[in-house]
């Protein structure tokens, strides 16, 4: 971030500060809390009373403070709406997603499910699920791989070589975001279909064989595998790995190359040691980028796999929406929650990078 | 760069050059299959297998009713959306990126959490807080449900458009006798817009096309990507082509117009 630290001001300004900092995290927490319903009744009217004095509060401590106390005030006041309703609608639903992953049906057909601390639920996730999470996690991994292999030499070729043409190619990138990723999906299980254009050449070619080998395609068909599943994955994530790499070889000066060969160093050897290390961070953020939604994804596994390719985001679905067992599914989607935040924190260490936003 | 020195150097050099337009073509293939599609008379209600060229479906794009229904709910949601996202996160933009305050960093990073979290966990876990407090769900939820990723989206891009802006002009204005209201809509605001603009139009494009957290949170509503899958089963009319042939060549236009305006801009600005 540039720099956003906190400047050393008078001890006056500093009080300003906090009364601001605190003033946003007491409203924060105020509207979350409401908003998991841990305080109901008469005391959620004073808390939303509390709140509203808070925020007016801080209001009038801009008004009635000198043009300082108000630039110093500012920033709160511009943050607390968005904030405020992130803490309402992202914070607090992950709290009732975790009070209904402990929560209990009374019976089959009850909609209703009762908190009762029940954690078989994630029991349950674990030994009737334990497959679809692997599937879930192995599909988005490779796909994420795939998508370093396509797009680094895509973002490569755009940044250095693509001259004026920059803005076009990449525009052309992004246009993918811009037409209806079901119908994308839709558009795949058409291509991939047993009597579609792929298919048909991969047959024409004579290389069924090879394919067949190479475990891509399944009993003569592509559609309906988990080639067909992973290759979905890669296509509609790929764009979110080309950009982050882009915009990180696009501030590489070339003179730092040209130097480098100035000094009899290979082109190979100028890309290990300059390029590569320097376009770091714009991988570790594709990665991530790719990988959290596509191990949530279950348009891919739907449009394109059989029922022997289901991710985990197909169970959530399903038990979900379809068989209403919303205890179970809150368990298995705070479970997917909590592997994905371990595994961002440990690849965050891993390549210790703050280029996260 | 310099130029190739041996023939080897030239052939890597076209070798990664066509392994790029491969990339690249690979991206559009079922983007010229969705256009090429909305031109086709199918057999039957499926319209997946190639049988003759058509422009009826674009002669009448609105004759599926409930298509185009569903297809209006979406930009109705959008519209609402992106206009109440675009200003919450464009001013945690400003915020952020304007002055220096205490606990930026943290409230950075809460920021950036939404964007972090699978869309099944942000659609389960919504589900469950609109079950709890025992609201019906439909057209408000899905809005409030989108809103709530559009602001951390509009806030991030937005504060990475204005990263390099130089806020000593609000200073220089001031100084010169201007407002500070009138600094903000004379100064600050013309130069932070084309950011805004480009980060609602692209919020504009992940409201209409999203299928998960609007999943969770509709209820018996249809928008166009859940009336995609809905009736999937058993249609799939060359009209829903149409409609994401012109949602994309919509976004298209706008994106070039953008790109224009802002390259003859920096011809003025450099000459």
């Amino acid at each position: 971030m540039a720099a956003t630290e906190v400047e050393a001001g008078p001890p006056a300004a500093r009080r300003v500060d906090l009364i601001g900092l605190g003033a946003l995290l007491v409203a924060g927490a105020l509207i979350a809390a409401i908003g998991m319903r841990l305080i109901t009744g008469s005391l959620a009217v004073l808390a939303t009373v509390l709140l509203l004095a808070v925020v007016l509060g801080l209001v009038f401590a801009a008004v009635a403070g000198g043009p300082d106390t108000r630039r110093r005030l500012a920033p709160y006041g511009l943050l607390k709406p968005g904030m405020l309703w992130l803490a309402l609608f992202y914070l607090a639903p992950l709290f009732t997603l975790l009070r209904a992953s402990l929560s209990t049906l009374p019976s089959r057909f009850a909609v209703e499910a009762e908190f009762d601390w029940n954690f078989g639920n994630y029991a349950d996730a674990f030994s009737d699920f334990g497959a679809q999470f692997g599937r879930g996690f192995l599909y988005a991994g490779i796909a994420t791989l795939l998508c370093v292999v396509i797009g680094y030499p895509l973002a490569y070729v755009i940044a250095f070589r693509g001259g004026r043409w920059r803005n076009v190619l990449l525009g052309l990138v992004v246009v993918p975001f811009f037409t209806s990723y079901l119908i994308r999906t839709i558009a795949w299980s058409s291509l991939l279909a047993d009597s579609g254009p792929i298919v048909g050449t991969i047959e024409g070619l004579q290389l069924t064989g090879l394919f067949e080998a190479a475990g891509i395609i399944d009993n003569g068909r592509l559609i309906n595998t988990p080639a067909a599943v992973i290759g979905g994955l890669t296509y509609n994530f790929l764009p979110f790995m080309i950009l982050p790499i882009y915009v990180s070889l696009e501030k590489i000066d070339p003179a730092l190359i040209d130097a480098a060969k100035d000094l009899y160093s290979t082109a190979g050897a100028a890309f290990r040691k300059i390029v590569l290390p320097l376009s770091v961070p714009g991988v570790f953020a594709g990665t991530l980028l790719t990988f959290i939604p596509a191990a949530g994804d279950f348009i891919n596994a739907e449009y394109l796999g059989n029922p022997n390719t289901t991710m985990v985001g197909n169970s959530i679905q399903d038990q979900f929406l379809v068989q209403n067992n919303t205890p179970l599914a809150s368990a298995m989607s705070f479970v997917l929650m909590i592997i994905i935040v371990v595994a961002v924190l440990s690849y965050t260490k891993l390549l210790g990078t703050e280029e996260l936003s | 760069m310099s130029a190739p020195t041996s023939s080897r150097g030239a052939a890597a050099r076209w070798g990664l050059n066509l392994y790029a337009a491969i990339g690249l073509l690979y991206l559009f293939v079922p983007i010229a299959w969705i256009v090429w599609f909305s031109f086709n008379e199918p057999k039957g209600r499926y319209n997946i297998v190639w049988q003759r060229f058509t422009l009826e479906n674009w002669s009448d794009p609105f004759s599926n009713e409930s298509l185009t229904d569903a297809f209006a709910q979406s930009l109705k949601i959008a519209a609402i959306s992106t206009a109440i996202a675009t200003l919450l996160g464009s001013m945690i933009a400003v915020a952020l990126s304007r002055y220096s305050f205490k606990g930026s960093s943290g409230l950075n990073l809460f920021l950036v959490l939404p964007l972090t979290t699978p869309e099944i966990v942000l659609g389960s876990s919504l589900a469950t807080l609109f079950l709890d407090w025992d609201v019906t769900r439909g057209f408000t939820t899905v809005v409030i449900a989108h809103i709530m990723f559009q602001v951390s989206f509009v806030a991030l891009t937005v504060r990475a458009r204005v990263r390099g802006f130089d806020w000593t002009l609000e200073q220089a204005a001031q100084d010169l006798g201007a407002s500070p209201m009138r600094t903000f809509w004379k100064v600050t605001f013309p130069l932070i817009l084309p950011g805004i603009l480009a980060a609602a139009l692209l919020s504009f494009a992940l409201s209409i096309d999203d299928f998960i957290i609007t999943l969770f949170t509709a209820g018996s509503l249809s928008t166009f990507p859940l009336y995609i899958n809905g009736s999937f089963r058993v249609q799939f009319p060359p009209q829903a082509n149409v409609l994401a042939t012109m949602i994309l060549l919509a976004s298209v236009s706008l994106l070039l117009i953008g790109v224009i305006r802002s390259s003859r801009r920096g011809v003025v600005g450099s000459s």
